[in-house]
């Protein structure tokens, strides 16, 4: 007898475990900057748009493959079309390369998580110099936060060449990341059934607590303003569109096999053209949430460092004339300033290089993305509140759950396809890869899409047959033009880029200037990076390829029968 | 005569203690910054203070015990408040050696700022750097102890429900021997099977089924 296929105790953990899936760190540090770059408010217009053409039709795609077919990637295309195995085969292998590096992000929540119940907070304070005179020089150039992450907690190498040590803290801290998700999958759906709950509602606890805290804070409404004040001009800007479609795309985390896993586990009868646009809603509703968070916390910080920057010019000018202490104000500073420039011209002129000029504009303008606003510019507005190892915690515990809910289900998409494929027990170990810091891996759109024209028409049966309903007219529409279109335009887009700009360069951390600087690649490198997009995209090919010869053979040896 | 004196005296504390003189400090406060409200107003009886704390200070040094406040020479105070200070020797002739000066007040600056409610920050001696206290450092990092914690509580969460596996795997594959036993019970006890039970399929003679209908019943009378 052939063992059931296990299920989801409930619809309900089917799209919790979707959610959790889709809403992750993507939601909470791309969104907000690509909103700050492309045009604040307005970038909603293109956001909402590519939602409706791109996001909402495929995820229903996937999901409606994932249920009807139930198996994993590999073995649904290979249901749907022979030729189509290396599809399936392609999205295991990118979710795998996935799956180490984002694990490696868990690892640093850890690590935060960890380091918030101290007194300070470690990020806080720069440590001091040997002769306990005065601070670290690279704490001083750069900043207390940026020092934390870049020396403490990543211990970076001046260049990708240079190899560094092992980090312990590190090496230790993705080990348990490793455990908790080998503990979250080790049952199956029957243990990440119940881990969903909690991954997916957490996380809005959290950015509830947030939100309320940011509103509240001092300069929240500064950042609220610059970001939502549309700037119209951008909505020309193709930019704005390809961000947009990108980001729906990856936000969603369409293509990667981990949708078709989890609705592989559903009952036949499930509404999944409900449940997509559902959670296709979510997502997009939580990404805007969470920049409304973000963008009060950078409004606070942004606020923060404007008035300790004016503190500072008050402060030197003070020092420099000898004036009351108290008498110089932020309002009456420019009236001061040009009665010393008059009345002291050859003081003020020295003392003029060193006045920084202190703008609220430029500060709110820094718009900064990923690992960077997570673990610095956060940081640094949580170490100026009251209380700041709470907020700590919540939000380092917060960044946890949705780096867990997406893992889940970047494991399921390898999962699931090896699990149909042979019989294992259910013990699957998963080594991670612990060593050296991988902060070098590219930020390329992975090359592995959902590509082939929908056979719609051939689908529209089986749907019908599952969900009891007709198809939509707007469905058909998507998936039979409007969707692939999307997707093969960005496809080339992304690869015309890549070519006309030559050589791929990162960004490295200068100790000696505590700043980040642009480097090229070195060869070594580009190569290796050639090999990883080439080991996915190779597979949809070489796999068609094998399924055609070994039909041709299996045509000249077997007789046809009558 | 005392008017002499008196101009003398003046002008060699002059001499001695002007701005950028030898072995001569600035000091600077910011007592609005650091009081807000509470700030006191700078006069002459906070200089008599100041110059007490310096004398203080240098009574600590070994061969300065006999430092008094007359000593303590302070000038060119403004509205900042800032004001140059020197010490001189007993002779008051000399300024004694800015090193000895510098490594007094470095050790007794504590006091010193809290006899006026200030900090380092907001009571600054230019050119005498502070010693900055160092974080509390632990003899075990905090975060191992949490991580440790963590660790120890995923690691028997995993071994429970590995092991809970295998028991209900053990308990899977006892199972088929002990269906054989039921199956030879079914005539002495009543069993179900799927919601009938065994009794009445045993039951010698036969029964009626009543859904077909008797050779009387299957013409209609006309």
């Amino acid at each position: 007898m052939e063992k059931a296929r296990p299920l989801w105790a409930n619809p309900l953990q089917f799209v919790f475990a979707c959610i959790s899936y889709s809403v992750g760190l993507g939601n909470v540090w791309r969104f907000p900057y690509l909103c700050q770059m492309y045009g604040g408010g307005s970038f909603l217009v293109p956001y909402v748009i590519m939602l409706i053409v791109e996001g909402m039709p495929l995820l229903y795609l996937e999901l409606a493959v994932g249920q009807r077919m139930r198996q994993g990637s590999i073995g649904a295309w290979r249901t749907i079309s022979p030729y189509l195995g290396g599809v399936g085969l392609a999205s295991v292998v990118v979710s795998f390369f996935l799956s180490m590096y984002y694990n490696i992000i868990n690892a640093w929540a850890f690590w935060y998580l960890f380091h918030s119940f101290q007194d300070p907070l470690p990020w806080s304070v720069c440590p001091l110099n040997g002769n306990r005179t005065g601070y670290d020089e690279e704490c001083e150039k750069a900043s207390s936060t940026q020092y934390f992450w870049y020396r403490k907690t990543l211990n970076i190498a001046p260049a990708i060449q240079d190899g560094g040590g092992v980090q312990w803290g590190q090496a230790l801290c993705l080990v348990l990341a490793w455990l908790v998700v080998y503990l979250c999958t080790l049952r199956g759906t029957e243990s990440t059934g119940k881990v969903v709950y909690f991954t997916a509602l957490l996380p809005y606890c959290v950015l509830i607590i947030y939100l309320v805290r940011g509103l509240t804070l001092h300069g929240a409404t500064n950042g609220l303003a610059y970001m939502f004040t549309p700037k119209l001009d951008q909505l020309a800007n193709p930019k704005a569109w390809i961000n947009a479609a990108t980001q729906i795309f990856f936000s969603l985390g369409l293509g990667f096999g981990s949708l078709i896993a989890f609705a592989s586990y559903n009952q036949p009868s499930t509404n999944c053209q409900k449940h997509a646009i559902i959670v296709s809603l979510i997502n997009s509703a939580t990404s805007i949430f969470a920049s409304v968070v973000t963008f009060s916390i950078y409004g606070f910080k942004a606020t923060f460092n404007y008035e300790s920057c004016l503190n500072k010019v008050i402060l030197l000018l003070t020092n420099s004339f000898d004036l009351e202490d108290g008498f110089l104000t932020a309002s009456n500073l420019e009236q001061v300033k040009g009665y010393l420039a008059s009345a002291f011209p050859g003081k003020y002129s020295e003392v003029l290089p060193q006045m920084k000029n202190c703008s609220l504009e430029s500060e709110l303008a820094t718009a900064v993305q990923g690992t960077g606003l997570s673990f610095i510019v956060y940081t640094e507005a949580i170490k100026n509140m009251a209380a700041s190892q709470l907020w700590s915690v919540l939000y380092f515990f917060m960044l946890l759950m949705l780096g867990i809910g997406s893992m889940l289900g970047n494991t399921a998409a390898i999962l699931t396809p090896l699990t149909d494929s042979k019989v294992i027990s259910s013990h699957l170990p998963k080594e991670a890869i612990s060593g050296e810091e991988g902060t070098w891996f590219p930020n390329q759109p992975s090359l592995c899409f959902t590509p082939p024209p929908m056979c719609s028409i051939l689908f529209e049966s089986d749907l019908k047959a599952m969900t009891g309903r007709t198809l939509n007219w707007y469905w058909k529409v998507m998936w039979a033009g409007v969707s692939p279109l999307l997707i093969i335009s960005l496809f080339v887009f992304y690869l015309s880029d890549y070519i006309l700009t030559g050589t791929l360069q990162y960004q490295a951390w200068d100790a000696s200037q505590g700043q980040l600087v642009t480097k090229d690649y070195p060869l070594y490198t580009l190569a290796i990076i050639g090999l990883l997009v080439a080991s996915s995209t190779m597979c949809i090919p070489l796999v068609a390829l094998g399924t055609f010869i070994a039909r041709r053979l299996q045509g000249r040896g077997a007789p046809p029968v009558a | 005569m005392l008017c002499l004196l008196f101009f003398l005296v003046t002008a060699i504390h002059a001499e001695l203690c002007h701005p950028d003189a030898e072995n001569a400090f600035k000091v600077r406060l910011s007592i609005r910054s650091a009081l807000g409200d509470k700030a006191y107003a700078w006069d002459t009886n906070e200089e008599y203070l100041f110059k007490a704390m310096v004398a203080f200070s240098m009574r600590k040094v070994p061969n300065r015990e006999t430092t008094e406040i007359s000593h303590v020479l302070v000038c060119n105070v403004t509205q900042r408040v800032s004001f140059w200070f020197v010490v001189t020797d007993p002779s008051k002739n000399h300024t004694l050696p800015a090193v000895e000066v510098q490594s007094a007040i470095r050790m007794s600056r504590n006091r010193i700022n809290s006899a006026f409610f200030l900090n380092d920050q907001t009571l600054e001696f230019l050119k005498i750097p502070s010693t900055l206290a160092p974080p509390t450092d632990p003899s075990v990092p905090i975060w191992i102890i949490i991580f440790g914690v963590i660790f120890c509580i995923v690691i028997v969460a995993v071994m429970l429900l590995i092991l809970s596996g295998i028991r209900q795997r053990r308990r899977m594959s006892k199972g088929p021997t002990e269906v054989d036993d039921t199956e030879e019970k079914c005539e002495n006890t009543i069993t179900i099977e799927n919601g009938i039970p065994c009794d009445p399929l045993d039951t010698k003679g036969g029964r009626i089924n009543d859904a077909f209908l008797t050779e009387d019943e299957r013409l209609t009378p006309l």
